[in-house]
């Protein structure tokens, strides 16, 4: 009864739950700061992203199909593990890990730093990845 | 005067039989581009192990000199074409380790920043060792990938009787 109750509240707390990740916060932080326009991250556009390949490499060339994916380095072909927390729950929570992998990770891809936005649609994408 | 005690003490450390590798150079074994022994300490660090064996394996301090770990890890922002960068203070702790560790048989005066780029890797996997169609096969892929012909290179193990080559 008792869990019933709980997965109730949960289920009807989830909507606000939705934008309730530490790390994602302070990109939304960051993201209005860069736009007065910015309204809310979207998971659409994070996957876009994601698959979205500028020159060599998308984020999905080493990261898999999904987040959920099992990764491969492209050059040295040492494996990544899952992106996704809901399979890999040690992802987005160090927020110095993920902006340190952010910056490396944008300069390969885009040749250029990421905006807030993006890392915040990134992140609401892999986290929608159940 | 270091270059002498160095080259002394490679003479002293390296057994009779590895005498056949030297093909009369002067400079030491391999031309004095030899790996260190041991090519791993036995008190590793935490940050070389988790930092620089994320996209690849953790190369043992001992496979380059010193100088070659400086210039290496100064040079993170564009390595290998890939961004490496880490925080100054991490970049200086694996600094330190990968130099203190760093080849005790290396006399000769290059620093190559590519590990197969040394006269001791060149010999020990030249054509007459390694068949050129090995390195193409799909589970070595690069010469950089140690652990698919080493299986305890992580362990800084590579030791020729542990070799296994994937078909």
């Amino acid at each position: 009864m008792n869990k019933l109750l709980i997965s109730a509240a949960l289920a009807l707390s989830l909507p606000l739950c939705a934008g309730a990740h530490p790390i994602q916060d302070s990109y939304r932080a960051a993201a209005k700061q860069e736009n007065p326009a910015f309204k809310d991250f979207s998971a659409q556009r994070g996957q876009a992203f994601y698959n979205a390949k500028t020159g060599e490499a998308a984020c999905a060339t080493c990261h898999g199909d999904t987040p959920k994916s099992q990764g491969k380095h492209a050059k040295t072909g040492k494996e990544i593990l899952p992106l996704a927390p809901s399979v890999n729950p040690e992802r987005f929570s160090d927020a110095a890990k993920v902006e340190k992998w952010f910056k490396r990770n944008c300069n390969d891809v885009l040749s250029r730093a990421c905006s807030a936005q993006e890392k915040g649609d990134f992140m609401a994408y892999v986290l929608s990845v159940k | 005067m270091k270059t002498a005690i160095v080259v002394a003490l490679a003479f002293a450390l390296s057994s009779p039989f590895a005498m056949a590798d030297d093909h009369g150079d002067h400079g030491g074994k391999y031309g004095g581009e030899n790996r260190g022994k041991p090519v791993l300490p036995a008190q590793t660090n935490a940050k070389w192990q988790q930092e620089c064996g994320s996209c690849h394996m953790a190369f043992a301090p001992g496979l380059l000199p010193a100088e070659s770990w400086r210039k290496l890890m100064s040079g993170l922002d564009k390595h290998f074409g890939a961004d490496a960068t880490l925080t100054a203070q991490e970049n200086k702790e694996i600094t330190d380790f990968l130099v203190k560790h760093a080849s005790n048989r290396w006399s000769a005066a290059s620093a190559p920043t590519r590990i197969t780029e040394s006269a001791w890797f060149q010999r020990k996997h030249d054509g007459h060792e390694i068949s050129p169609a090995v390195w193409k096969r799909a589970a070595v892929k690069s010469r950089a990938n140690c652990l698919a012909c080493h299986p305890d290179a992580n362990q800084g193990d590579f030791n020729e009787h542990r070799i296994s080559i994937p078909k």
